[in-house]
């Protein structure tokens, strides 16, 4: 009884070590400088890393499998370009948009059909869906296009924005992230698709054995992955206001790390949704930090989220070896 | 004509050494692809001396193809102790980056800084991985992502460009009439062959790949041995960033092996190195560089963009799992056999 009580807060140390974390490099930065603490920053640090959060959502659900998703940067590359270059043939942007997310889910639901049919390593075959969806976006258009469109211009960023001052709003894409963090947090606390997911990262044979259905979780949660990359896609665009076949590079990177740093294990089973968004954050205040600062330079923002995913890889192992 | 006389008797007395061994299949792959060149491909088998020195497309194939064949001798290592390394690019782009710094010191100290940061970078992923037992995934990813910005603060955000002879051989001299880089690769590969294959290491790394808990048992040195294993990537991967930066007589800390650890990987598992670990193939992974390396090149052969090529790339990953999927060969064995449907149906699982 005593134990059970205790296994909780155990496997929650990583979430709030990076949440100690959060709040020390925030307070940090209005410390260290004088406009960091305005809300313009604040809004700005959930507005700017909307689309890297949602697509993060996705990649822990991969990872809380016990998979991984590589293809998470090209698809939201693909999803930019192929909505910019449908609104460029003169299509309504719903429908750009609502077959964007048909196909990010699509790609997705194939990469797990195959994962779990053919028993094939997810590392491989998300590999071959990033290459693939990679060399998709640019045969949809080889370069950067721009989205011109009223539904972009004036709906999305200033309907659809809240108004907090005269000169600050808040932009719809941060209301997206959270939108996202909540529905993600819930789906995977309170149903059984978040239990069965859980239950297979544990010990996919135990799983098996208690009769959670494997097959039908696997690929719908590669499915989850690739709708919320192509989500990530689409929150992008609204803030890019374009789509670039050459962009996200190495997003799947930092989604991982997002997930990793928010307390996710890499090996499945254990980790929280919510714990993904203060990893984001963290990544997203680790960057203007960096421009706050000045004098520092951009590649310290990658040597610092290095760091950091050593300090809580190393602090995971700990907890994981002091529970065995 | 006399490249046709070299080229397919080799490729055939290959076949048939190897034709009851796994090396059969990227062989004949290689073969099947080298034949759709020989045909429908103008020039492809086009060679010419010129400076005492040969040129020619399939020359480029086996002189681009020389960073990711070394980069996959390390990683065939690597992974067949279950293990895999994400962060040879990054430490590609920091052992570049250092010899580039160093250049103007001297050669020897540039190309030892090169190699000894690469060293230095292997064996941090190998104490993650033995002494601190991280997942090796999650560990080589500290440096992936890491790793590329360290580069960067070596060259200090610059691109970095050296002159020094010796250096620019590196990656675009000539011995023999045939690229330096072709004699590193051959010279390494004899050299990683004779020790897993002449010693007990090779079976040590089998052992651990297929059984880590009973390796340990039987008492063999797990630990030290997966640690070397990942000295020895870092070593690779360090020579194939040297040649990298000396291809293009700079260090772009950007650049220079994005994404080849990914194909290094790849060139792994097409040449016949399964990812859960075991059991290796190294001249595999040779054959599978070349491999990966000619179909990139018969594409940009054919005017099919670099940007677009990776649909195919895509497409050979995916059917190489497919073919290498127990399910499926189990699926294909039934075929021919006609057992009865449900005891295919349970071996799925």
């Amino acid at each position: 009884m005593n134990l059970a009580k205790l296994r909780p807060s155990a496997q929650i140390l990583p979430v709030l070590a990076s949440l100690g974390v959060l709040i020390l490099l925030y307070a940090g930065g209005c410390v260290a400088f004088e406009n960091f603490g305005s809300l313009r920053v604040l809004i700005n640090l959930f507005g700017d890393n909307a689309f890297l959060g949602v697509a993060a959502v996705g990649a822990t659900f991969v990872i809380l499998s016990g998979g991984i998703d590589l293809s998470v940067g090209a698809v939201v590359a693909f999803t930019g370009v192929l909505i910019a270059s449908l609104i460029g043939h003169g299509q309504p942007p719903l429908l750009a948009i609502g077959l964007a997310l048909a196909f990010g889910a699509g790609f997705g639901a194939l990469m797990g059909a195959l994962i779990h049919l053919y028993a094939l390593p997810p590392f491989l075959v998300t590999l071959g869906g990033m290459f693939l969806a990679r060399g998709l976006s640019f045969m949809v258009h080889p370069e950067s296009l721009s989205i011109d469109h009223p539904f972009y211009g004036e709906f999305i960023s200033q309907t659809l924005s809240v108004p907090v001052s005269r000169r600050l709003a808040i932009p719809f894409t941060a209301f997206a992230l959270l939108a996202v963090v909540l529905a993600g947090a819930a789906l995977a606390r309170w149903s059984r698709f978040g239990r069965n997911v859980l239950a297979i990262g544990s010990s996919e044979s135990s799983a098996r054995l208690m009769g959670v259905p494997i097959g039908s979780t696997k690929i719908l949660v590669y499915t989850l992955g690739g709708f919320l990359s192509a989500l990530g896609g689409v929150v992008a665009t609204f803030y890019m206001q374009s789509g670039n076949p050459a962009s996200f590079v190495g997003l799947e990177l930092d989604a991982i790390a997002a997930a990793v740093i928010g307390g996710t294990l890499l090996r499945g089973g254990v980790g929280y949704i919510p714990g993904t968004l203060v990893g984001v954050l963290i990544l997203g205040l680790i960057q203007t930090l960096v421009i706050f600062q000045g004098t520092l330079n951009s590649w310290w923002t990658r040597i610092a989220v290095g760091g950091l995913l050593f300090v809580f890889i190393v602090l995971q192992q700990l907890t994981a070896r002091r529970r065995e | 004509m006399i490249v046709d006389l070299i080229v397919w008797p080799t490729l055939a007395a290959l076949l048939w050494v190897n034709r009851r061994r796994p090396l059969l299949w990227p062989l004949l792959a290689l073969a099947l692809l080298l034949l759709f060149n020989r045909v429908f491909t103008p020039g492809f088998f086009v060679l010419e001396i010129r400076d005492g020195r040969l040129y020619g497309t399939l020359v480029d194939v086996l002189n681009q193809g020389s960073k990711v064949m070394l980069l996959a001798l390390g990683m065939t290592l690597v992974i067949a102790t279950g293990g895999v390394d994400l962060s040879v690019g990054a430490t590609m782009a920091i052992a570049g980056a250092v010899m580039a710094r160093l250049a103007d010191v001297s050669v020897p100290v540039a190309l030892g800084g090169g190699l000894g940061v690469a060293l230095l970078a292997g064996a941090w992923n190998g104490l993650l991985v033995s002494a601190f037992r991280i997942q090796p995934i999650i560990a080589t990813l500290i440096l992936m992502v890491a790793g590329r910005g360290v580069a960067q603060l070596v060259t200090d955000g610059q691109i970095i460009n050296f002159e020094q002879p010796a250096l620019v051989y590196l990656g675009n001299g000539a011995l023999l009439g045939l690229p330096f880089t072709l004699a590193l690769v051959l010279g390494m590969f004899v050299l990683t062959a004779l020790l897993v294959r002449r010693t007990a290491l090779g079976l040590f790394i089998e052992a651990i790949g297929d059984n880590e808990t009973a390796a340990r048992f039987t008492g063999l040195p797990a630990r030290p041995v997966k640690f070397l294993v990942y000295v020895f990537a870092g070593l690779c991967a360090g020579l194939a960033g040297l040649v990298a930066a000396s291809n293009i007589k700079s260090a772009d800390a950007n650049h220079i092996g994005l994404y080849l650890e990914l194909d290094a990987i790849l060139t792994v598992v097409v040449g016949g190195t399964a990812l859960t670990g075991g059991r290796f193939q190294l001249a595999g992974s040779l054959v599978g560089a070349l491999l990966i390396q000619t179909l990139g090149t018969t594409l940009y052969a054919r005017n099919v963009g670099a940007d677009v090529a990776t649909v195919p790339k895509a497409i050979v990953i995916l059917a190489v799992c497919l073919l290498q999927s127990p399910v499926l060969r189990a699926k294909l064995a039934g075929l021919r056999r006609r057992p009865p449907a449900a005891a295919t149906k349970e071996g799925t699982v």
